[in-house]
């Protein structure tokens, strides 16, 4: 995956790339949980700009997005990164609202990572409907395989268990990152996307702003990502 | 910055003073505290029987180093000052009888004082007088996998790629940092420490507690201890103590400031409120849970303190730029608005653009100094250049230590990402909103062409000013003319040759610390210093409408130094609009946000919910 995909989910970039497919785009909203230092921020960079630098400490939550192409239908990733619910013994509800897919990030090097996950795994399920958010487990630092603390069949005895997806990605290396995104893609579309009032379709509208006249030049035009 | 009482503070604090004086029995318990303490810190400390004195001899330290008198400070000559006040005739500049009797004053103390110059060289043995040698417990935790370089003969160097987190508390090297910062709680629970882990460092900061509280509980308060090679300074706030062992030979009351900003980027983060409740349910709660992954922006506060004189001044430094530009940035963001908006702040290569505020926000009050530090030491510190966008929730402790601001932060103009845009809002669900507000912010720019002239845009050279023997200078104005309420500045020009290296460029800045550190004397204070230093000379200045810092070529003299202030002055006054943020607009987001806001009760949250989670 990749080849055809626009690195950077720029406004620019996704404007030219969609008028020129004739495609519905829908949102995905996608949130990535997991203790802090698994990866998270790292995974989230992989999959908006395919790179990856030593990260700095999230503050708040961080906020990208990707676009990806099905044959079909173009998915528009809205990426929340978060830093911090780690702090909070309760995971609040709302912090899953209207999520589709949520990534349970473990780092398999780290045993308590995975532990943390299963816990997060808890409080997902108490709040999600079945059906309408995709939950996938992912073990990463998968190039770090010799400090391996938690090992494949553990991860996939895991997901199968609760029913979740499984992968092993490294963020370092790139390791089956998009083709992580690239299932979920799917997978999100399968079970959601064909759900009445499942996802909603993103619209590129330009900026009418009727509370104020005059501020901006004609050809402004915005990208109402509203929700 | 907060400043205790210092009469009071005479009479209550404790100093620990070389010269022995009267001991007596809790004293002497204190001592033995002192001595654990010191053999945490500094093992290796030769063994003094240390005495205590629970009196008012503040100024004892002082005397300590009058071995090194050097009496090349003097009065700068008033009459030759005063005519040349005479010339100059420009507001800014008090009257003459003001004059003669500031420099009047510095004189016969200015003799007695130290020569900062030659301080860092004898560094010696590292001897914390009241702190002896004894069993070092913490000798065993070191970091795991490295053995106690006590067991081994040689001196262990840390390798570069060593985290000062992951730092062997128990070497030479980690003992030689120039300031140490501890944060811990009432309890004697490790919070923070700037250089080791805090694992490693529980006991010595059990024992910095133990010294704390022991003092609390003669109804004193533990202010500071002194010795040949290091201060000590102690902060409480709240729950939260704070402590700072410098060998930087920055004065108690620069230090506790410091400390104080240690606190409110704490607060920042967390809110007073939510800590004060924290701490009231479980006594001893282990804060880092919430400051999990925070430390980087207390590392990162650090630094700049060490660094950047914005703090010592506690005022902002903007990045010069031609009025025009700056109005036009501003009338962009005043554009750019939603409902709850209520700052909206841009900033480039870390320097401050432009502000625009909300009108009813601060009607009653302006931005602070500190606050803005704090939120530039966060972006610095966070990886908005990666994420693209962030969303956070702030509280900006001088404005209101109790309740949050949400602040959205992203670099206009990636991937170089050094013009940054701060929105600030105080309603949590607002982030599409506010990012709404960037596009338009963005696209504005690109319509005015507004990066690549900001681009442009850097700080001057001390050349510009035209006096051959200035080399650098600080000048903050206490209003800036014609806005009241404005938000506290200063201009300086870049560090230049010879205070290239970072060396050079701390040197000059301890410099001024210290110069800073005898203006703000809370025992004596000096409107006046000229200060002949080994290698340049010094003058401060500080008058009702400024404060001013000049470093001169060492031959100067004290005639030409005054024509170039002269000289300079003029030219600040000329330069005024560029060098400062001189009319920031305002704009009207909602019929009334702002009371909530700053009446804290309205709009604080739950401990568990800062909001993090929220927005989904
Ligand atoms: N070896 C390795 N290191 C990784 C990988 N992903 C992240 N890291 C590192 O792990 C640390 C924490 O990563 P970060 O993305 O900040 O984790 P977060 O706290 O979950 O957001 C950083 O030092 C990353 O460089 C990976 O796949 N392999
Ligand atoms: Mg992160």
């Amino acid at each position: 995956m990749g080849e055809t995909l626009p690195r950077v989910p720029k406004g620019a970039k996704l404007r030219s790339d969609t008028w020129s497919r004739p495609v519905r785009t829908l949102r995905v909203k996608m949130v990535l949980l997991g203790s802090s230092g698994v990866g998270k921020s790292s995974l989230a960079l992989r999959f908006g700009k395919d790179e990856f630098r030593t990260a700095s400490p999230t503050v708040g939550c961080a906020y990208l997005t990707r676009v990806v192409h099905l044959s079909d239908v173009t998915l528009r990733f809205e990426i929340w990164d978060t830093a911090g619910q780690e702090k909070y013994h309760s995971v609040t509800p709302l912090y899953y609202r209207g999520a589709h897919a949520a990534l349970l990030v473990y780092d398999l090097c780290k045993r308590e990572t995975f532990i943390r996950a299963q816990v997060w795994l808890k409080e997902l399920e108490k709040h999600y409907i079945p059906g309408s958010t995709v939950i996938w487990l992912v073990g990463n630092k998968g190039d770090l395989a010799q400090d391996r603390q938690v090992s494949v069949q553990e991860g996939q005895a895991l997901a199968n268990d609760r029913g979740l997806s499984f992968t092993e990605t490294s963020a370092l290396s790139g390791d089956q990152v998009s083709e992580l995104l690239q299932a979920i893609a799917h997978r999100v579309y399968e079970c959601i996307g064909a759900q009445q009032g499942g996802l909603s379709e993103w619209q590129e509208t330009p900026l009418v702003d009727l509370h104020r006249k005059g501020t901006f030049n004609p050809f402004a035009s915005c990208c109402k990502v509203g929700p | 910055m907060e400043r205790d009482n210092h009469q009071a503070g005479q009479a209550q604090g404790v100093s620990f003073c070389d010269p022995p004086s009267e001991s007596n029995p809790p004293a002497e318990t204190l001592a033995t505290s002192l001595c654990l303490l010191g053999n945490h810190m500094f093992p290796d400390s030769v063994e003094r029987k240390e005495e205590i004195s629970t009196g008012a001899d503040k100024e004892e330290p002082a005397d300590l180093h009058q071995s090194d008198v050097k009496p090349n400070e003097q009065s700068v000559d008033a009459e030759l000052l005063s005519n040349q006040v005479k010339k100059l005739e420009t507001e800014e500049i008090e009257t003459l009888e003001e004059l003669i009797n500031e420099s009047t004053q510095p004189t016969d103390r200015d003799a007695e004082d130290v020569a900062m110059d030659n301080d860092q060289s004898d560094s010696g043995e590292f001897v914390v007088t009241m702190l002896a040698k004894a069993k070092l417990e913490e000798q065993g935790i070191g970091v795991k996998g490295r053995s106690s370089p006590l067991l081994e003969a040689g001196i262990q160097e840390s390798p570069a790629f060593i985290s000062h987190r992951d730092e062997d508390v128990t070497a030479d090297s980690w003992r030689q940092h120039r300031k140490h910062v501890f944060v811990l709680s009432e309890a004697g629970k490790p919070i923070y420490s700037r250089y080791g882990s805090e694992e490693a460092l529980s006991s010595t900061m059990g024992v910095m507690m133990a010294l704390v509280s022991f003092v609390q509980s003669g109804d004193n308060i533990i202010r500071s201890v002194y010795s040949e090679e290091h201060t000590v300074v102690f902060l409480q706030k709240g729950p939260l103590v704070l402590v700072c062992v410098s060998s930087s030979r920055q004065s108690e009351d620069q230090l506790r400031g410091e400390l104080l900003y240690v606190y409110y980027q704490i607060i920042s983060m967390l809110t007073q409120a939510s800590i004060s409740r924290i701490f009231e349910h479980k006594k001893n709660y282990d804060l880092r849970r919430l400051l999990a992954g925070s430390e980087k922006i207390l590392d990162g506060l650090l630094n700049l303190v060490d660094s950047d004189p914005s703090f010592l001044l506690a005022a902002v430094h903007c990045l010069p730029l031609a009025s025009s530009l700056r109005d036009s940035l501003s009338q962009i963001l005043q554009k750019a608005i939603t409902p709850n908006l209520v700052f909206s702040i841009l900033i480039a290569k870390n320097q401050l653009l432009t502000i625009v505020q909300e009108k009813t926000v601060i009607e009653d009050t302006r931005l602070e100094p500190a606050d803005v530090h704090l939120l530039l030491n966060l972006i610095g510190a966070s990886s908005a250049f990666q994420a693209g966008e962030i969303w956070t929730p702030i509280c900006l402790p001088l404005f209101n230590p109790d309740c949050y601001f949400y602040a959205y932060i992203s670099y206009l103009d990636p991937p170089e990402c050094t013009v940054c845009l701060l929105l600030l809002s105080t309603d949590k669900e607002a982030f599409y909103a506010v990012a709404e507000c960037k596009r338009k912010i963005e696209e504005a720019m690109v319509a005015q062409n507004s990066l690549s002239l900001i681009a442009k845009a850097q700080s001057y050279s001390v050349s510009q000013v035209g006096v051959s023997d200035l080399r650098h200078f600080m000048y903050k104005p206490f209003d800036v003319p014609d806005n009241y309420r404005q938000l506290t500045q200063f201009t300086s020009p870049e560090m230049e040759a010879p205070y290239s290296s970072d060396e050079e460029k701390m040197r000059l800045l301890d410099l001024y610390r210290y110069m800073h550190s005898r203006i703000h004397s809370t025992s004596r204070p000096l409107k006046l210093i000229y200060h002949v230093a080994e290698r340049e000379t010094l003058l401060a200045w500080v008058t009702s409408k400024f404060e001013l810092y000049t470093c001169f070529s060492p031959l100067v003299t004290k005639a030409c130094a005054i024509t170039a202030i002269t000289k300079l002055l003029r030219w600040i006054k000329k330069e005024e609009d560029r060098l400062f943020i001189r009319y920031p607009p305002k704009y009207s987001t909602t019929p009334n946000p702002s009371k909530s806001s700053r009446g804290g009760k309205s709009d604080q949250q739950d401990t568990t919910d800062n909001g993090f989670l929220s927005l989904l």
